[in-house]
């Protein structure tokens, strides 16, 4: 039995403290093998299947190194340690500023603009020159959301469009040709009226199915039990719309330009919407929407006949509605501005090295193995998504089991593509729209007046990151 | 210095080291984050009061400033109500007392998340539970989250689900009242409202304080309920737009740590500043029983 007298309270506190300080020092092992592979690590933010297509690729690297390895003595393996992070752009954040960041990351367009303003990632310009991969390779749109201020910073891996998705049963239940999606946005107006249904309750009880928007009959006698469009579902490009009617959200120079007449033009059609099926009628109704990556998704569920979704979208009809008859065409595009033809939002997953990645030339390695060819194929048909490269193997399209990709990957050619405005206040510009678009859609702000203070309120914030950068630049 | 202040001090210094470096390093560093451009990812610049004075003329930070304020008047009295009620009437004498006093209290344990996910199905606007009970009454009733005019409410509303922490501790204090002093009402012929005024509610003053107090700081801090059932934006509209969800997003989204900084101080200062002026006024209604 141990006495008191033998656990002198200070000495244990001390023998407590002296422990927690092994085990803290044993626990930051910074012992290198200078003889076995070089390891290095890579987070992704992929999960599911998405994130099995990464490991096999990591696999089919380690082993190409390995082989190398064996080909050539003297030559250490690159070894890669792939890590699946969820909510990376916070992770990444907190890695990067505490000097331990991985070796190389995958990134959003998103997180990408305000990174680099921020000094937290690797320039690759000269790397990927040595390398010879160039943006001929690659299809220009894709490869230009990795330029920033006219270097390149990230390499993009596996890309999306969108397109008009449509629900062909849906269709053919309201009497239309499940064949011939709308080709303008006229037509899709036609075609949204004819696709809406509402249950009615009549003087005596009794309920009957109406078609079209019904503006004869009162709202508390109607229930919306399907849509036929709405620019609200999804939410996600909903600051986006002006691009649809030839508008942009800041110009080639950088200054801000929501309150274009384009833009203005495309939010009163937003707000058409709202008119044509009654505020509450819409916010009852999307309210009893389910999760998106759920079989009670409104699109899959069939409570919504045509959406704007991307290429992902036959990967979650694939899981929750196997058997959904449905098509994908280019979102339609003003009728007398054919001009504005394929306007596409063209976006993609990206790989850069973190500012501090401790081995940055085994990081590259890395990318340049991930751009083949072989590498990106390999990941984008296990994303079920079309390769960012314009040189494509018969193969990849052979055992591809998208039935639109083709639709997708031309879309990703088109002159009116349109990707998130590089600016390191993107994500304050995005919510600022959100809460535009959400005043409008409620008609409590008409368009003019909802983009007049994104105009204001962006305008002064881009002023202010840039008086940030000029203040950095001065100090150097 | 002797061996017992040793020994004391030894005990006391993993508190101070946890203190030290988990608290006052972090708020004076954000102190002097608040009076800097810092990004996280760069050093911080010093711009001296930049943030604040920009604060000052931020509409967006005023309008997340007054949702909190709304949601604080709100989601306190009416938890403060819950809970008293519900302690007055588990205080009561009734078979099976205990298994009520556990139904009431189990709402609180659940986990905010999942709290968070049950109300956005019963908040749903065609078929939730709240909507399917209103048309029963022949009202139509909202979509909840989704209308600017109804979200803020329908967050105040679901404080009262966590109710079951101040039930408890203020069943606790009722417990604590001595019985002579209903006695003595009784002789007096004071009735159940007299006892009620003049008795039950004086008598628990510094439990109800407390949880007065604690429900103000709770209140200002909301974040998990807004972010999970309306987004990180404040949808719709900004109508859930709280203080620590707008500080959330110009530290992690925007990458403004700086002004983050601003704002976490000044929320600090607005807590701490009233739960001093509320201390100043508790001596005119919180009765010690001792003094």
């Amino acid at each position: 039995m141990i006495r008191y007298t033998h656990l002198k309270p200070h000495k244990t506190l001390s023998l407590l403290f002296a422990l927690s300080m092994i085990t803290l020092f044993v626990g930051c092992d910074a012992t290198v093998d200078e003889t076995g592979p070089r390891r290095i690590v890579y987070w992704e933010k992929w999960s599911g299947f998405e994130s099995e297509a990464a490991e096999r690729a990591v696999s089919a690297f380690n082993e190409k190194e390995r082989g190398k390895a064996e080909d050539k003595t003297g030559y250490r393996p690159i070894e890669v340690k792939y890590v699946s992070v969820a909510r990376i752009e916070q992770k990444l954040l907190v890695a990067i500023a505490g000097s331990n960041p991985p070796d190389v990351a995958g990134a959003y367009t998103l997180m990408l603009y305000p990174y680099i303003d921020k000094g937290a990632v690797l320039d690759l310009t000269l790397m990927l020159e040595n390398a010879g991969i160039t943006r001929d390779h690659y299809i220009p749109a894709i490869w230009d959301l990795g330029e920033y201020h006219g270097r390149m910073w990230a390499l993009p891996t596996t890309p999306a469009t969108t397109a008009l998705h449509w629900n062909k049963r849906l269709f053919s239940e309201a009497g239309l040709d499940p064949e011939t999606p709308p080709s303008t946005i006229e037509e899709l107006d036609a075609l949204a009226e004819k696709l809406t249904k509402w249950e009615v309750t009549g003087p005596d009880g009794q309920v009957e199915i109406r078609w079209g928007y019904c503006p004869e009959i009162p709202d508390e006698n109607k229930r919306l039990i399907q849509v036929g469009f709405l620019p609200s579902e999804p939410n996600w490009w909903s600051h986006g719309w002006g691009h649809y009617f030839g508008g942009t959200l800041m110009d080639t120079s950088g200054e801000v330009t929501s309150l274009s007449p384009e833009n203005i033009r495309a939010y009163e059609w937003v707000a058409s919407f709202s008119r044509k099926l009654g505020v509450k009628n819409v916010q009852r109704f999307t309210s009893g929407f389910g999760n998106f990556s759920s079989p009670q998704n409104a699109f899959m569920s069939g409570k919504i006949a045509m959406e704007i979704q991307g290429v992902w979208m036959y990967n979650f009809i694939d899981k929750y509605a196997p058997g959904m008859q449905w098509g994908a065409a280019p979102f339609p595009h003003p009728g007398e501005n054919p001009e504005y033809r394929r306007t596409v939002s063209v976006d993609s997953d990206l790989i850069m090295i973190p500012k501090g990645s401790a081995h940055p030339e085994e990081a590259f390695e890395f990318i340049r193995f991930l751009s083949s060819q072989e590498g990106m194929e390999m990941l984008c048909l296990g994303h079920r998504k079309f390769s960012p490269l314009k040189q494509v193997s018969e193969e990849f399209n052979a055992m591809h089991p998208h039935p639109y990709i083709g639709i997708f990957r031309e879309l990703a050619f088109s002159p009116n593509g349109f990707t998130s405005s590089k600016t390191g206040i993107w994500n304050e510009y995005r919510r600022e729209m959100g809460t535009a678009v959400s005043r409008i859609q409620n008609l409590n702000n008409t368009p003019e007046q909802a983009l007049r203070i994104v105009q204001e309120r962006i305008s002064g914030a881009e002023a202010r990151n840039r008086r940030m950068i000029a203040r950095r630049e001065s100090m150097r | 210095m002797d061996n017992r202040r040793l020994t004391g001090l030894l005990f006391c210094l993993p508190w101070f080291i946890g203190f030290g470096v988990f608290m006052l390093y972090p708020m004076l560093a954000a102190l002097y984050y608040s009076l800097s451009d810092y990004s996280v990812l760069l050093p911080p610049v010093f711009i001296g009061l930049d943030n604040y004075l920009e604060l000052a003329s931020d509409g967006i930070f005023w309008k997340s400033l007054s949702n909190t304020l709304v949601y604080a008047i709100g989601a306190v009295s009416l938890s403060m109500l819950t809970s008293l009620t519900l302690a007055l009437l588990l205080n009561s004498r009734v078979r099976g007392m205990a298994f009520y006093r556990t139904v009431f209290f189990l709402p609180s344990l659940m986990p905010v998340v999942a709290s968070s996910i049950l109300w956005m199905w019963m908040y749903t606007g065609d078929g939730g539970i709240i909507n399917t009970f209103l048309e029963t009454v022949g009202i139509t009733g909202p979509a909840w989250l989704a209308d600017p005019a109804f979200a803020k409410p329908a967050l105040i509303l679901m404080a009262v689900w966590g109710a079951g922490h101040a039930m408890v501790i203020l069943l606790a204090g009722l417990q604590d009242i001595p019985e002579h002093l209903y006695e003595a009402a009784l002789l007096d012929g004071a009735n159940w409202w007299h006892r009620m005024v003049h008795v039950t509610l004086p008598m628990i003053t510094p439990v109800i304080y407390f949880n007065l107090i604690m429900g103000i700081i709770g209140s200002f801090q909301v974040f998990t309920q807004a972010f999970i059932m309306t987004g990180s934006t404040g949808d719709p509209e900004r109508a859930t737009l709280f203080y620590v969800l707008r500080l959330y997003n110009v530290a992690f989204q925007d990458l403004r740590m700086g002004y983050a900084c601003a704002m976490a101080w000044l929320l600090f200062m607005m807590i701490l500043g009233l739960t001093l002026v509320m201390h100043k006024f508790s001596t005119r209604w919180v009765h010690y029983e001792r003094s």
